[in-house]
C-alpha cells in the first residue's frame, strides 16, 4: 500500500516509523529539507521537497497511484488544501488531516463530510480526552479503552507498601479478589509477558486488563484510595488546556490554569468563563507554596517545555499530590524517566499516530486486520483489537492447547457481548472481539500472525 | 564506526563474489581446463571461508548505521572485494605476479577495462568470463544487487540510503520508489534486460556465444575487457556498431528508462543531462569525421564514421573498447578523444568519469559567480531540469572537483617516476580514474599498462577504485577518524 505523509513534524515522524516498520511504501513531503535528510538516513522512505498543497509535489509524490495521504503540516489550512488538491488529483485516494486549532473543533464533521476526507485528527483533543479519562477514574497510570469502551488495560505501578509486592501472578486472584490479568509487565525498561510463576517487585509497572467495573473493584481491593479528584491545576495555557478546562468542567471540578504569559491568559479568560486563570510561573516555587496543595487536587504539568513538566511533576510530588499528569513532547528519553515516578506521562503524538496507524491496517482491507492498537509500557508492547473470523485458525479450541508466538498473550475475549479473562480453558469462535497483547518487536497485523 | 554491521555487510559481499565465480568454474570444468577450474575451486573455498568467519565474528551487529558508516562500508568492501576477486588468476599461474592479478580484477570491478596482459588469447576462457563477470558487477555495483537480495526491514532500515548514495555515481542520488529493495530491484532488472537484448543483437550477428556473452557484460558495465588481442577491431562492422548503439545506452543515466517505462516520455526529453551527453556525442563524432575525412585516415566514409562514432561511444561512455588503434589518428581528433574521458557519462548509469550532470552544475556554478560579479545584487539560484539545486549539492560538487584535480595531479607526479613519457603517464592517471581503459602512446589500445612498476600499479589501482566510487568512500578510509571506533 502506498502511503504519502505530508509534514514531517512530531507527528509525521512518528507515523513514519511506525509505518515504515510495519512494510508499507511511504513517500515523506516536507518543505524542509534538512528534516528529510535525517528522515531518510533513518528509515526506507522516499523524500520530496515542496509545499505539499501544491499540485505539482504531488505528483512527484506519486499521488495519482497513492491509496492513502495524510496530512500533518503544522497549519491546519495547507492540511484542507493538501488533501483537497490530493483528492482532485486522484478520486480514489483516502485522506486524512490533522486539524488543531480549537475554533475549527466544532466545524469537524462538516469538512470532513463536504470536503470528501476520510478522517481527521486532533492530537490536542485526543490528549485532553484521555487527561479527562485519568483524571475521572484515578489510581491507574494509564488506561486504554478496548471493545468500545468495555475492556480496559490499566497501568499501573508496584509500591513499596503495595500488597502487591513479592506476589506471584498465581497467588493474584486470592489478592485482589476480582477477575484481572496482568498481560505485560515493565521491569528495568524491559517488557516482560509474564507466566504464572512471575513474582512481583517493588517498582514494576504492571498492565492488566480487566471490565472497567471489575478494575474499580481491583483498585479498591488492593487500597489505592481512589478519592475523587476536587481540584485541578493546570501548568500551561495551550490548546490542549483549552479542550481540557472543558471537558473537566462538566465533571464538575475545579479548575485552575496556570500561564505565564499574559495575553494568553486574558484570551483563555474570555473562552473559559468558569476556569480561574491565573497568570504566574509554573516554575516559581513561590506560587506553588501559595496553593497549598492536598492530597486531593491533581496536577496536570503540560507547559511547553519537556524539561519545566518534569521538573513541576517531580516537585509537586514532594508536596504529597498523588494525580499527577505529565505531558511530554518527546518520548524518545522515556527509558531515562522510568526511574522518576512522575505518575502518568501524556504523548499527543503517540495518541494521534496510534490513531492513524489503526486507521491505515484497517485500510489494508484485509480479513483479521488490526481494527484497533494501543501502545503500552513506553512502545514496547503493543495491546491490538482483532474479529475474529471463519478464516481465522484455532476457533473453539481451548487456549492452552494453542501454541502461540512467544511474548504473545490473549488478554480478552469479546463473547456475545459478554467479557471475558480468559484462562486456559477458555476459547474464541467466530464473531467474537479479542485483544492481543505482543511484544512490539514481534509485527503483528493480521490475526494469524500471533499462532506460532 | 559500526564496523560489526560493516563486517556483515563485508561478508555478505564476499557471498556474492564466490556466487559469481560459478559459472566461471562451470566453464572450466566442462572445458576440462583442470588447472583454472582448480584455481576457481580453490578461491571460491577461500572467499567462502572468509565470509563465513566475518558472519560469525560479527553475528552481535547492531543496526545503527550513518553516512559515514556508508562511505566506509563501500571503500572497504571494494578493496576487499578487489582483493579476493584477483586469487583466480594469482593460484592459477595465469598472471604470475599478485599486484598484476590485482590490477587486473580491480580495473574489471571498476569498469576500467585497463589490463597487464601482453597477450589477452593466452588466458583461458574460465579467466576471460571472469573478469568480464567483474564489469558487470561492478558496473551496476555490488553493494546495490545486495540491497536488491538481501531483505531489510526494522528499525533504522534507512541506513540502504547511505549505501546507494556511496556507491551510485552522481551528485544527486535518489530512489525511484519508496523501498530500496524495489529500487534495486529495478534498477538490476533494467540492467539484466539492457544486457540480454546486447547479447542478443550479438548473437544474431554471428558472433560465437562465448564472445558474445563477455562482450555483451562487458558493456552493459561499460568496461572494457574483450576476448581478443584487438579487442572489437576483429568483428564485423555490424557487432562494432552494435557495440556502439550499447555503449551509448549503458551511458545513459538509469532514471531515463525507469521514466520511460513509467510512460514519462516528457520527463525524459526534458532532461538537460540527456541533452549534453547526446549533444557531445554528436559534435564530437561530426568533428572526428571531418578530421580524419581531411586527413584521409580511412579509404571510405562509411568505414570513417564506423570508427569514430565507435570509439566516441566507448570512450564517452568510458568502456574502453577500440575497433582501430586511434593513437594513431590526428592530433585534433586525439584532443577530442582525450577530452571526453575527463566528462564521462551521465550520473546514475554505469559509466565513469567526472560525469555530465556534475560538470553541467560546474559550469552553472561558474556562470553564477561570473554574473555575481556583473550584477552584485542579484539573487541567483542553480537549476537543473528546472528544479532547484540545493546548496549542500553544489558545495559537495566544486569540493569533488577540487579532489579530482588533486588526485590526478598527485597520481600523475607518483607514476612518472617509472619514466615513461609525458602523454603517456597523463593518460595512463585519467584513462584509470575516469574508468576508461587505453590511453594514449605507450598504453594506447593496441598496447598494455605492464610496463609500469608495482608501485605506479598500485597507485593506478587506487586510481580506478577511486574513480568508480566517486572517491570519498576511498578517501575517507585515509582518514585515521574512520578508524576509531566512536
Amino acid at each position: 500500500m502506498k502511503i504519502i505523509i505530508a509534514g514531517y513534524g512530531k507527528v509525521g515522524s512518528a507515523l513514519t516509523r511506525q509505518l515504515s516498520a510495519e512494510g508499507y511504501d511511504l513517500t515523506v513531503i516536507d518543505s524542509k529539507q534538512e528534516k528529510l535528510e535525517s528522515g531518510q538516513g533513518l528509515y526506507d522512505i522516499m523524500c520530496v521537497h515542496g509545499n505539499c498543497a501544491t499540485m505539482d509535489v504531488l505528483m512527484e509524490a506519486g499521488v495519482e497511484d497513492a491509496d492513502l495521504l495524510i496530512a500533518a503540516t503544522s497549519m491546519d489550512e495547507i492540511n484542507l488544501l493538501c488533501c483537497l488538491t490530493a483528492h482532485s488529483i486522484n478520486k480514489s485516494i483516502h485522506t486524512i488531516a490533522r486539524i488543531r486549532t480549537p475554533e475549527y473543533s466544532k466545524q469537524i464533521v462538516m469538512m470532513r463530510d463536504s470536503l470528501g476526507l476520510s478522517m481527521l485528527v486532533n492530537p490536542e483533543k485526543q490528549a485532553a480526552q484521555e487527561i479527562d479519562r485519568l483524571l475521572k477514574y484515578p489510581g491507574f497510570l494509564k488506561r486504554e479503552n478496548f471493545a468500545h469502551g468495555r475492556v480496559e488495560i490499566a497501568e499501573l505501578r508496584v509500591m513499596p507498601d503495595s500488597p502487591l509486592n513479592n506476589i506471584s501472578l498465581t497467588q493474584l486472584g486470592g489478592v485482589a479478589k476480582c477477575k484481572i490479568l496482568v498481560c505485560s509487565v515493565l521491569r528495568n525498561g524491559k517488557a516482560i509477558t509474564p507466566k504464572g510463576e512471575f513474582t512481583l517487585k517493588e517498582g514494576d509497572r504492571l498492565f492488566v486488563t480487566a471490565t472497567t467495573n471489575e478494575l474499580a473493584l481491583f483498585l479498591k481491593n488492593l487500597g489505592i484510595v481512589t478519592h475523587k479528584v476536587k481540584r485541578v491545576i493546570i501548568c500551561g495555557g495551550g490548546r490542549i488546556t483549552y479542550y481540557l478546562a472543558q471537558m473537566l468542567e462538566k465533571s464538575g471540578m475545579k479548575i485552575q490554569i496556570v500561564e505565564r504569559d499574559a495575553e494568553k491568559c486574558i484570551k483563555l479568560a474570555e473562552l473559559l468563563p468558569y476556569a480561574n486563570v491565573i497568570n504566574a510561573d509554573a516554575s516559581d516555587l513561590i506560587f506553588w507554596e501559595g496553593e497549598r496543595l492536598t492530597s486531593n487536587d491533581a496536577v496536570v504539568a503540560m507547559t511547553g517545555l519537556d524539561e519545566l513538566n518534569m521538573v513541576i511533576a517531580l516537585f509537586v510530588r514532594s508536596c504529597g499530590v498523588d494525580q499527577i499528569i505529565t505531558k511530554l513532547s518527546r518520548t524518545e528519553s522515556s527509558a531515562i524517566l522510568e526511574s522518576l515516578s512522575f505518575g502518568s506521562v501524556i504523548c499527543p503524538k503517540e495518541l494521534c499516530s496510534n490513531t492513524i496507524v489503526g486507521y491505515v491496517r484497517g485500510m489494508k482491507n484485509q480479513t483479521g486486520s488490526s481494527i484497533a492498537v494501543h501502545r503500552l509500557a513506553d512502545g514496547k508492547s503493543e495491546a491490538s483489537e482483532f474479529h475474529v473470523s471463519k478464516e481465522t485458525l484455532n476457533c473453539g479450541i481451548p487456549l492452552k492447547k494453542i501454541k502461540l508466538k512467544k511474548n504473545v498473550l490473549i488478554a480478552s475475549i469479546l463473547h456475545l457481548s459478554q467479557i471475558i479473562i480468559p484462562n486456559g480453558d477458555s476459547c474464541f469462535y467466530p464473531g467474537d472481539t479479542i485483544i492481543v497483547v505482543s511484544d512490539s518487536d514481534e509485527l503483528i497485523t493480521c490475526i494469524n500472525d500471533i499462532f506460532e | 564506526m559500526n564496523f560489526r554491521m560493516i563486517g556483515r555487510i563485508i561478508s555478505f559481499i564476499l557471498i556474492v563474489e564466490a556466487v559469481f565465480m560459478i559459472p566461471a568454474l562451470l566453464l572450466c570444468a566442462f572445458s576440462g581446463q583442470t588447472a583454472s577450474s582448480t584455481a576457481f575451486l580453490i578461491s571460491i573455498i577461500i572467499i567462502m571461508a572468509a565470509a563465513f568467519l566475518l558472519w560469525v565474528l560479527t553475528r552481535k551487529a547492531q543496526k545503527g548505521f550513518y553516512s559515514r558508516d556508508g562511505l566506509v562500508c563501500v571503500g572497504l568492501s571494494w578493496i576487499v572485494m578487489s582483493l579476493f576477486g584477483a586469487l583466480p588468476f594469482f593460484i592459477s599461474k595465469e598472471i604470475p605476479s599478485y599486484i598484476d592479478a590485482l590490477f587486473e580484477i580491480a580495473s574489471g570491478f571498476s569498469t576500467t577495462g585497463a589490463s597487464i596482459l601482453n597477450d589477452v588469447e593466452a588466458l583461458t576462457r574460465g579467466m576471460l568470463l571472469w573478469r568480464s563477470t567483474s564489469h558487470w558487477l561492478g558496473g551496476m555495483g555490488v553493494l546495490v544487487f545486495l540491497l536488491a537480495l538481501v531483505p531489510i526491514s526494522g528499525r533504522n532500515d534507512g541506513f540502504t540510503m547511505h549505501l546507494l548514495r556511496a556507491e551510485s555515481p552522481g551528485p544527486d542520488v535518489g530512489k525511484l520508489v519508496p523501498r530500496m529493495k524495489q529500487t534495486a530491484t529495478i534498477l538490476y532488472g533494467m540492467y539484466i534486460l539492457l544486457t540480454i537484448l546486447d547479447f542478443l543483437f550479438l548473437v544474431i550477428g554471428g558472433l560465437p556465444v562465448f564472445d558474445s556473452v563477455c562482450i555483451a557484460i562487458g558493456t552493459a558495465g561499460t568496461g572494457g575487457f574483450g576476448v581478443l588481442n584487438s579487442s572489437i577491431g576483429g568483428y564485423s562492422p555490424y557487432v562494432q556498431n552494435v557495440c556502439t548503439v550499447f555503449m551509448f545506452l549503458f551511458g545513459v543515466n538509469f532514471t531515463c528508462y525507469y521514466l520511460l517505462l513509467c510512460g514519462k516520455i516528457k520527463n525524459v526529453l526534458k532532461d538537460e543531462e540527456l541533452h549534453w551527453y547526446v549533444g557531445i556525442a554528436f559534435c564530437s563524432i561530426a568533428a572526428i569525421t571531418i578530421t580524419l575525412l581531411l586527413n584521409n585516415t580511412y579509404s571510405t566514409f562509411n568505414e570513417t564514421l564506423r570508427h569514430s562514432a565507435f570509439q566516441v561511444g566507448s570512450l564517452l561512455s568510458s568502456t574502453g573498447f577500440a575497433t582501430t588503434d586511434f593513437d594513431l589518428w590526428p592530433s585534433f581528433a586525439k584532443a577530442i578523444l582525450f577530452s571526453l574521458m575527463f566528462i564521462g557519462a551521465s550520473a546514475g548509469s554505469t559509466g565513469g568519469g567526472f560525469k555530465i550532470g556534475r560538470a553541467l552544475l560546474i559550469a552553472k556554478i561558474l556562470r553564477r559567480n561570473v554574473r555575481q560579479v556583473l550584477y552584485p545584487n542579484k539573487v541567483q539560484v542553480i537549476r537543473m531540469n528546472g528544479r532547484v539545486v540545493d546548496e549542500n549539492i553544489l558545495r559537495n560538487t566544486n569540493a569533488y572537483l577540487c579532489a579530482y584535480v588533486i588526485i590526478i595531479l598527485a597520481s600523475f607526479l607518483l607514476v612518472s617516476l617509472d619514466g615513461f613519457s609525458t602523454t603517456t603517464n597523463l593518460t595512463a592517471v585519467v584513462s584509470c580514474f575516469n574508468n576508461m581503459g587505453p590511453g594514449l602512446e605507450s598504453i594506447g589500445p593496441t598496447l598494455n599498462y605492464s610496463g609500469y612498476g608495482v608501485f605506479s600499479k598500485i597507485v593506478l589501482v587506487f586510481d580506478m577504485l577511486a574513480g568508480r566510487l566517486e572517491i570519498f568512500p576511498i578517501l575517507v578510509l585515509m582518514s585515521r577518524s574512520a578508524w576509531k571506533r566512536r
